[in-house]
């Protein structure tokens, strides 16, 4: 899907997304195919048979399969969110793609180039050049103040120090630390810490963005917050995101699409909208089952384009919970949607919407 | 592990099995030995001649071929020649040599002032107060030359050792093979004592004090690769990638993450080393190394207690001094100034500490005092030493030489008598036996394979002296330290201040507990096994405290709402939980009491030290070699029960 105006929520393309990599989507940012990390006594005679052996088998001989034949093609400019519980992969998973990990098969290309081909020499020039990570516990250099860890990955590439300072103090600006530059990490509060984590993935203006559960370390308020601060800058700066968390909240609450793994496997990646309203899998089926449905689909979602009503038509773009008086006090069986423009999408049945709506009432 | 089950089956209508038959058996075996020792054959006494190896023959060929024919002498010459060079320039400016830069001697003024001032710096004005007032002790009291050529042998060996552990710990930490090849020998060098260091210094090196400072640096740099290796190591994973995600090349990442990142292990590393350095410098006077060190070996000789006990309170000193400053600087952690702050407030201590030292340079023409107190004008505490010497020599005599007396004779001399006559292959069987009821079979191999090392060596008696001397010396020790530590840790506070004590007596280099014990009792056994148990206690108090001090509160807080009285909570809750830490703790005491053992050969003991002091004035490596590697192996075997049963109690506890 394309999200070259980061502003429009996911709704208003979920056909173009149910089918990454399609001829009409632009090329893509990411691209792995049968991308697998197998650690024990030796991974790769374990996938050398002419099938890729099951997760069971591969137990069976000693082996753990920590990322399971994944395959996926993330657009320029999307956010992709990696959802799995602890131990489900996505960790090693985010780290095939950056090869901070050497995957044991597969194939990872960036922008075109062949990831896993790169010398070392051509990995750090990539990572220099187009690739920013934050991590979960910041990850920040303890004897260095904030503007000299903002500042790292460009002292890093060679670059002069007034430049440097320069483009850190930027971000630091961008990331709201305007007046810490001279404080130590440990003079920081977790989320202020964070904030110096993202400053420092951003410094060097990469393409593709690495988040590896980012705000699990805070505590819920600060994270909200960070999540907010997040949305704010993505909306600004358009990356290429793979953000991983272990929170399906979060994940609703930020993704264009959601890839939900499960022992390694990618068990379902889609939109919010069509993973809560069809799980593929038991797997995901369990894990939607808690959440309040109708505050994740959209109308779009629901909106048949072959169908058409009258009257003022609901935005595309808000959720079912937010339509809810609107779906109550209405008579009529259908309910026009309309896009961001104001194009028709067609129109909803006031019947699933309702449906959606008291899913969760006895 | 263990072959043999761990619960007894129980037989209808007969005696339950022992949990573990084969140690049982071995345990009876060396009972029947010892039972009928009168009727074994003189094999099974005594390790009989034939199965003596000429272990020392083969160690002495071996270093002539490596040190002559393999032209070895090449490299230590230039060693040697670089560790000359250097001391000669800290010599000169520390001590007044003639040699190196040919620069004035540094005025002790200019030094006190510089101690306080980097006290000051790295914590507070009170560490300021201990490094100045240290040297103002020096000089005021007529030491400062020896304490300044032993600060100068420290200011040369203990950053050669940093380096050379830096390198070796890096080595280890990126090639597996560096590291499984050199962890075997940092275990066995760790455990040697420090008079077989000295030995095969002396060969390849000579006497005098490169010589001092080369085994100072041999001595000192086991810890620095091991905690190069933690530090290292310990970086944690997120911070090495995200160095890798920001573009950095791997020396890159090794320079600006990993070290700087491992950098408080590192100092702790450093400031092991400055102990270890100041520990060894002291003994290395053995081989004329000059400084405090030489000069405590001489009055000690001469029995000039007063004299030696102001040398002491030197060393304590300059001990605790070096010690509070290098952990004061590895606990240093970064702080910012405002925005705006100008550079002479940024600064300002450096500015301060400039101007001082200008005002030294300027009085210094003014008064020679302020460089330097000539000795015959200078201070001394002797006056005050003196007399309680004397009267310890006189009023308390008699009592001393009473409880000597009685010691030796109803407990000392039986013990060791017992140990001697006991036949080898009981102490073998019996050791077996013990080994395999902690550890199983293996644990019994490796013990087994320590003893018989000592049987084949030639040095069983000697082995069996020491081993009685370290058992007297680790009993009481226990005896003493175990009812203090307990007492100690009734309280947070007195818990705290106790272990500040241990941590003050345990930077204190091992030659100084000799000075009160030849006061009290002159030189002789009893003398010896009371330097050994002040020395061994303190690990035992320490240990025993910070155990039960990790009892976590919340069991303490069950047991009290059981119902429990304080002394209930102790036996049934404290002590169990704590006893694996203590376990640790009994290991070191072992490892303290052997290393003092032999160093109190010095006052005339009969043990494998009395044999390793002639082993260093004949300069004969292989003997001094074996010795040591004997205690050793004692120190080995000992660790690695401890550390085994420890381990696995605390796996029972669920305690990691």
């Amino acid at each position: 899907m394309t999200l070259q105006d980061p502003a429009a929520p996911p709704a208003t393309a979920p056909a173009a997304a149910a089918a990454p990599g399609q001829a009409a989507a632009p090329a893509p940012a990411i691209v792995c195919e049968g991308l697998w990390k197998v650690y024990g006594p030796d991974p790769e005679g374990a996938l050398a048979g002419p099938t890729p052996p099951s997760a069971a088998a591969l137990r069976e001989s000693g082996h753990v399969p920590a990322v399971r034949d994944v395959s996926l093609s993330i657009a320029p400019g999307e956010m992709l969110v990696v959802m799995g519980l602890s131990g489900s992969g996505k960790s090693t998973l985010v780290r095939c793609l950056s090869r901070l990990i050497e995957p044991t098969a597969g194939r990872v290309t960036v922008d075109g180039e062949d990831l896993l081909g790169l010398d070392e020499a051509g990995l750090i020039r990539l990572r220099r050049e187009k690739m920013g990570m934050v991590f979960q516990n910041f990850a920040l250099l303890p004897h260095r103040t904030v503007l000299e860890n903002v500042a790292f990955p460009l002292e890093m590439r060679g670059q002069r120090r007034q430049e440097r300072r320069r483009r850190a103090l930027e971000v630091i600006e961008l990331v709201g630390l305007k007046g810490r530059e001279d404080h130590f990490p440990r003079e920081l509060s977790g989320g202020q810490q964070q904030r110096v984590g993202i400053a420092r993935s951003l410094a060097i203006e990469p393409d593709i963005w690495f988040l590896d559960e980012p705000f699990s370390a805070l505590d819920p308020l600060i994270r909200r917050e960070m999540q907010d601060e997040f949305l704010r800058l993505q909306e600004m700066l358009g990356k290429t995101i793979v953000f991983i968390t272990h929170d399906f909240d979060e994940a609703l609450r930020l993704s264009d699409r959601i890839a939900i793994m499960y022992e390694g496997g990618v068990e379902q990646i889609d939109t919010p909208d069509r993973i809560v309203m069809n799980p593929a899998t038991d797997y995901v089926e369990r894990f939607t089952r808690e959440i309040a449905k109708a505050r994740v689909v959209h109308a779009a979602a629901l909106a048949d384009p072959g169908l058409s009503a009258e009257g003022e038509p609901v935005p595309g773009d808000a959720t079912i919970a937010a339509l809810g008086r609107r779906l109550v006090e209405s008579s009529a069986a259908l309910i026009p949607v309309a896009g961001p423009d104001g194009r028709s999408l067609g129109a909803m049945e006031r019947t699933r919407a309702l449906d959606l709506l008291f899913a969760d009432a006895p | 592990m263990t072959a043999a089950p761990d619960t007894a089956p129980a037989r209808p209508g007969g005696l339950p099995l022992p949990a573990r038959p084969i140690a049982f058996a071995l345990f009876c075996l060396a009972l029947t030995l010892i039972v009928t020792a009168a009727a074994l054959p003189a094999a099974a006494m005594r390790p009989p001649d034939w199965m003596v190896l000429p272990m020392a023959d083969w160690i002495n060929v071996t270093f002539a071929f490596v040190h002559e024919d393999l032209g070895l002498t090449v490299l230590t010459r230039a060693f040697a020649d670089l560790v000359a060079g250097l001391l000669d320039i800290t010599d000169n400016l520390l001590a007044g040599g003639r040699g190196g830069l040919g620069l004035p001697q540094i005025p002790w003024a200019a030094m006190a002032i510089s101690g306080f001032m980097l006290g000051y710096g790295l914590k507070d004005w009170k560490l300021g107060a201990l490094a100045g007032g240290t040297f103002t002790w020096l000089a005021v009291f007529g030491q400062w030359q020896w304490g300044m050529e032993t600060l100068a042998l420290i200011a040369v060996a203990a950053p050669l050792s940093v380096v050379l552990g830096f390198l070796l710990g890096w080595a280890a930490w990126r090639r597996p093979w560096v590291e499984a090849m050199l962890m075997p020998l940092l275990n066995i060098a760790q455990s040697l004592p420090h008079f077989a260091y000295l030995i095969p210094v002396v060969v390849f090196f000579g006497v005098g004090d490169h010589a001092g400072a080369i085994a100072t640096v041999i001595f000192a740099t086991p810890p620095m690769i091991r905690l190069t290796v933690l530090g290292l190591r310990r970086v944690a994973p997120e911070v090495v990638e995200s160095g890798k995600m920001s573009g950095a090349t791997r020396w890159q990442l090794m320079r600006y993450v990993r070290v700087p990142t491992a950098r408080a292990e590192m100092l702790v590393g450093v400031n092991q080393v400055i102990m270890q350095c100041l520990a060894m410098v002291v003994i290395a006077s053995f081989i004329g190394a000059p400084g405090l060190g030489y000069k405590l070996l001489q009055y000690l000789q001469g029995l000039k207690i007063g004299k030696a006990v102001e040398i002491g309170i030197s060393v304590v000193l300059i001990a605790v001094m070096l010690d509070r400053l290098s952990r004061a600087w590895a606990e240093l952690q970064p702080v910012h100034h405002e925005r705006g702050t100008p550079w002479w407030k940024r600064n300002r201590l450096l500015l301060v500490w400039l101007g001082l030292m200008a005002a030294v340079a300027a009085a210094s023409g003014l008064h020679d005092w302020v460089a330097e107190i000539p000795r015959r004008k200078a201070a001394s505490t002797a006056f005050l030493w003196d007399p309680i010497v004397d009267w310890l020599a006189v009023e308390a005599y008699p009592y001393t030489n009473a409880l000597r007396g009685w010691l030796l004779i109803h407990i000392l001399i039986p013990l060791r008598d017992a140990y001697l006559a006991a036949p080898w292959t009981a102490v073998l069987a019996l050791v077996a036996g013990i080994g395999w009821n902690v550890g199983g079979a293996r644990s019994a191999a490796v013990c087994a394979g320590f003893v018989l090392f000592v049987a084949v060596s030639g040095w069983w008696d000697r082995a069996m002296i020491t081993a009685y001397m370290v058992s007297v010396a680790v009993a009481l020790a226990v005896a003493i330290g175990l009812p203090l530590g307990i007492w100690m840790a009734r309280s947070e506070r007195s818990a705290r201040r106790m272990l500040l004590i241990c941590d003050t007596f345990q930077t204190f280099p091992s030659f100084i507990y000799l000075i009160p014990v030849i006061m009290l009792f002159g030189v002789n056994d009893v003398a010896a096994i009371g330097a050994v148990v002040i020395y061994g206690a303190v690990p035992v108090i320490r240990y025993t405290i910070e155990g039960l001090l990790g009892v976590p509160p919340a069991l303490k807080e069950a047991v009290d709402m059981s119902g429990g009285t304080r002394r209930q909570r102790l036996w049934s809750l404290e002590l169990p939980m704590a006893l694996p830490h203590m376990m640790v703790g009994l290991n070191q005491t072992v490892m303290f009491s052997l290393f003092m053992v032999i160093i109190a050969a010095f006052i005339g003991t009969q043990d494998l030290g009395q044999e390793m002091m002639r082993a260093l004035s004949s300069n004969d490596v292989g003997k001094g070699l074996v010795l040591g590697l004997c205690v050793a192996f004692i120190g080995l075997m000992v660790d690695h029960l401890a550390n085994t049963w420890a381990a696995k109690r605390r796996r029972a506890l669920g305690l990691g």
